[in-house]
């Protein structure tokens, strides 16, 4: 074990070809990334349910909790995919690192390298690295919240997270940072890669209207957030309940026993 | 034709000059106007300040018809030929700097030929034939014109250095390969002639300095005075080195 620890430290290795492991970093990279912007969309969908009603929202809630497979709400289910997402974005991070600008002097290079060449796709790149520098930060922290808390996934809990807690900027900072990055990523991905086999003006137009799309679908979503957390912040810490459910008085999980 | 489209438009070169060789030089940034002349390129507008304004002006030039590469310089911040670009298609007032990443020799000319020279020999851009002495007597073997042309394509690369002045990978990582290079292995990689497998290409361009260091800026490709394919070929080459990896 000390010959390999000492060969490393010396750069050398007595292997006569060359490793494959820049291979599958980048394969992981790119792997990571697309992963996480699929994941990114679908997220999107089942967050912005909430336009079509508190009872759309508490019912997806309710079913990534398997409520409806097991008649009973399990929130750490939701923890166990967040857990899994957060070990994806760890390594995606972790990787993605190795493309940053390392010292001072290249990001003073790439900057000015930038700003002289006006190329659209180098620009790209720097808000890629920029929004991605962010995400650290901010992924990490919803993340970190989601995990430990999961239970608060609801109508009226997100909602007053969103503006009880004065956390609408922070979700507001995160879904620029995430759709720009996601967007810019799964472009940069199409062209690294070669596939989809379409024109880079194709591919950048489409890259644009689905970055608008969900732009536009999350600002609306935060904003319905917001309206219910204000028309909530008396009954704050309460949790919605759809009527037919209370009506019935079925045992539908924990929301009956958080509102108790 | 009236009087107005007969005027000549007055346009001005600012230069960025400055000679390592001497060690009072200063880099500094210096004014030459000109009038401009029907079919004027860059390198003829080089030519007249030189001529008549600054015999102390730098800059390189061999064929004057985009063929030999030496007038690669920075235009209004992008790599360009000087002998390619027409002054009509500038702004009248127009920055000229010497190319990024090489070696200045002074002025407008750079040393291109090294760093390409270290390049080839890194990177082996030279056909390994699979037999080891050629038999001259013998008939060559045939090749489809589709695969000639394909070879071609490929060979046309001026070794300008454009690609690498645009390439902000480059700009940040000195030791990266660079699309030049990546254009010369996809030149052997389709050659029948070249005993070479990818195994052995990995050898030379698998790792992060390589075409796995490639962020896909694609300014390479933008920039490329011979319109060279240079996306899809990276592209190419990071799949097939990739995915030999896996295999």
């Amino acid at each position: 074990m000390f010959n390999a620890v000492f060969l490393a430290q010396s750069g050398l290795s007595t292997r006569a070809q060359k490793s494959r492991w820049p291979a599958r970093l980048d394969l992981l990279q790119g792997g990571t990334g697309l992963l996480l912007a699929l994941f990114m969309w679908g997220h999107m969908f089942f967050v912005a349910s909430i336009l079509l009603g508190k009872e759309v929202l508490w019912t997806v809630a309710r079913f990534f909790e398997g409520y409806f497979f097991f008649g009973k709400s399990y929130p750490w289910l939701v923890s166990l995919v967040v857990g899994g997402v957060a070990f994806l974005l760890a390594t995606h991070a972790l990787l993605a690192l190795r493309k940053f600008p390392g010292s001072y002097q290249q990001w003073k290079t790439i900057r000015a390298h930038a700003k002289a060449m006006r190329h659209a796709d180098t620009t790209l790149w720097l808000w890629q690295v920029a929004t991605g520098f962010l995400l650290f930060f901010l992924a990490s922290a919803h993340l970190y919240q989601m995990f430990v808390w999961p239970q608060n996934i609801g109508p009226y809990a997100s909602a007053d997270r969103v503006w009880s807690d004065g956390l609408w900027p922070f979700y507001l900072t995160l879904l620029f940072a995430v759709e720009l990055h996601g967007g810019i990523g799964l472009y940069r991905l199409a062209r690294k890669w070669g596939w989809p086999n379409a024109s880079r003006a194709v591919l950048r137009r489409l890259k644009w209207g689905l970055t608008l799309f969900f732009l536009v679908l999350g600002l609306l979503t935060l904003a319905a957030y917001m309206k219910i957390g204000f028309e909530h912040r008396a009954q704050y810490g309460e949790r919605y309940t759809p009527a037919q459910v209370m009506m019935s008085g079925e045992d539908h999980g924990r929301d009956t026993e958080a509102a108790q | 034709m009236n009087a107005k489209t007969n005027a000549r438009r007055r346009i001005t070169l600012t230069i960025l000059r400055h000679n390592p060789q001497d060690a009072n030089s200063k880099p500094r940034l210096q004014r030459y106007a000109l009038e401009e002349a029907e079919g004027m390129t860059l390198f003829i507008a080089l030519n007249e300040i030189r001529e008549h304004q600054d015999a102390s002006l730098q800059f390189d030039f061999v064929c004057r018809a985009g063929i030999c590469g030496s007038c690669a310089m920075m235009v209004n911040g992008r790599p360009r030929l000087a002998c390619r670009t027409l002054t009509r298609d500038l702004p009248a007032e127009t920055t000229l700097a010497p190319l990024p990443f090489f070696a200045l020799i002074g002025d407008l000319s750079v040393d291109t030929g090294k760093w390409m020279r270290g390049m080839s020999e890194r990177l082996e851009t030279w056909l390994h034939a699979r037999e080891r002495e050629a038999d001259l007597s013998r008939i060559e073997e045939r090749m489809s014109p589709d695969l000639a042309e394909a070879i071609y394509a490929l060979d046309r690369c001026v070794e300008c250095g454009c690609c690498v002045a645009a390439c902000g990978t480059a700009q940040m990582r000195q030791d990266f390969v660079g699309a030049v290079g990546f254009g010369k292995i996809a030149r052997f990689r389709l050659d029948p002639r070249d005993r070479r497998d990818d195994a052995a290409f990995y050898e030379l361009i698998g790792d992060d300095s390589g075409v796995f260091g490639c962020m896909s800026l694609l300014a390479c490709h933008d920039v490329c005075p011979k319109s060279l394919p240079l996306e899809t070929q990276i592209a190419f080459l990071r799949r097939k080195m990739a995915f030999l990896s896996a295999a």
